[in-house]
């Protein structure tokens, strides 16, 4: 996986994740080619949501590399980071400001221009919404203003934590046809989700594959020295 | 300037919607002063020797009263990852939130300063030094208070940690600022007090953001 030349997208190289004492899991590689789709599968607590984080600089990885369409990131993250859109369990929303102010300020924090942000609205059927203060949304309509997020600032690489927590049928169909449509245009995704997502060609990494063994867990945990 | 611009236009929103929070800061520093007369006596004499210290005082206490409002939120609505994911550095976005908190604190507990001055008596000469030097003091109370609601993000009970920690910084603010107006009183120059101030804000303009945004990479994590 090292010295790969095509490099397009974003490849991960032995990576591993520590989270205090604990070893979450180590040795995972993985290629995301433009245009690719990555599901991420396991168990609760088998390290989905520290990949995601990972992958997107919010952590730091005990071991391995990461590369971004030939480059790697360590050198330079700043560039990698505004290439990619990280989706987590937490939404940022503040309930104080406006539907359509809380998406414009996310676009302006990107750097971008809030041309975007109406028809991201009208993609999670949100434009009605728009004027509403934040704290009447429901929570399946805050998931949908955290994925307009995604169109509303473009990058090519979306990383996503149980994007369709909460949401209904209906919001479920325009993620994936907003995913399709980002794939279309060459972007990639990693998703991290216990649901089946209609996408077309999508790879699954189960990261039950790449738990540490019983011998490396108690290498790393202080407690069962004792 | 996009996303710094855009930043600050949020916590701005943000602090007038919540409109509550400027005024409890204010409130806050409004009252302190005025109990002081209460509780020392009204004599004039006294109340003049005293005053600048106790508008200052009460002016660091409201600062310190305002700074969980820096990044409490944000660590617990998962803004900090945003930020961190934003086009602009995190040093960056820790000076655009100082602005805002300056903005709608800072500059109020100025504004309104000459009043309170009036209270305690002061002359006009150490009125306009008294509001000279919360105007060039109080931009560092933001900054240095930065660093301690970076630090105290995801504490037990962050607010009183958050004091512990920053009142010690803010003493040298406090000593020339309050400085200045005595030594107007007492007739010596107080250039060199002012000058002092507008120093510790200006060292701590590039200073504060630097050990902030570190606290808040540690708090990611």
């Amino acid at each position: 996986m090292t010295g790969d030349a095509a490099g397009d997208g974003l490849v991960a190289d032995g990576l591993a994740c520590r989270r205090g004492e604990r070893l979450i899991f180590s040795g995972l590689d993985f290629a995301l080619p433009a245009g690719g789709a990555l599901l991420l599968t396991g168990a609760n607590g088998s390290g989905k949501s520290s990949l995601l984080r990972l992958l997107a600089t919010l952590l730091a990885p005990a071991a391995g590399a990461l590369a971004w369409n030939g480059a790697s990131v360590a050198p330079d993250p700043s560039r990698y980071r505004a290439s990619l859109h990280h989706l987590g369990h937490l939404d940022a929303i503040k309930p104080a400001l406006g539907v359509r102010e809380t998406l414009a300020s996310w676009a302006g924090l990107r750097g971008a221009s809030t041309a975007r942000v109406d028809g991201a609205l009208a993609a999670f059927a949100l434009d009605a919404l728009a004027d509403w203060p934040c704290r009447w949304l429901s929570a399946g309509q805050r998931r949908r203003l955290a994925l307009a997020r995604l169109l509303a600032a473009p990058a090519p690489l979306w990383l996503l934590d149980e994007p369709t927590a909460a949401l209904d049928s209906d919001g479920e169909r325009r993620l994936v046809a907003a995913i399709e449509a980002h794939r279309a245009a060459g972007g990639c995704v990693a998703i991290a989700t216990h649901q089946v997502l209609p996408l077309a060609g999508a790879h699954t990494l189960s990261l039950e594959d790449f738990a540490p063994t019983a011998h490396e867990r108690a290498a790393g945990d202080p407690l069962t020295e004792f | 300037m996009g996303p710094y611009r855009a930043l600050l236009r949020r916590e701005l929103l943000l602090a007038f919607r919540q409109g509550g929070e400027i005024g409890l800061a204010l409130g806050f520093f409004v009252l302190a002063v005025v109990l002081f007369p209460l509780g020392v006596g009204p004599e004039p004499e006294m109340l003049r020797r005293i005053g600048a210290g106790i508008i200052w005082v009460a002016a660091l206490l409201a600062a310190v009263l305002s700074l969980d409002r820096l990044f409490a939120a944000d660590y617990a609505d998962g803004g900090l990852d945003l930020l961190a994911l934003s086009a602009m550095p995190l040093e960056g976005a820790v000076i655009a939130k100082c602005a805002a908190h300056w903005l709608t604190t800072g500059l109020p507990v100025v504004a309104i300063s000459p009043f309170l001055g009036i209270l305690v008596d002061l002359d006009r000469a150490s009125i306009g030094r008294l509001a000279l030097g919360l105007l060039l003091g109080t931009p560092a109370l933001s900054l240095l208070g930065a660093i301690a609601a970076a630090l105290t993000l995801g504490a037990r009970r962050p607010g009183v940690l958050s004091s512990l920690i920053v009142l010690p910084l803010y003493v040298p603010v406090l000593i020339f600022g309050a400085g200045a107006v005595d030594m107007g009183i007492a007739g010596g120059g107080v250039r060199a007090h002012l000058l002092l101030l507008g120093a510790i804000s200006l060292a701590a303009l590039p200073l504060a953001p630097l050990a902030a945004a570190a606290a808040l990479r540690q708090a990611l994590d």
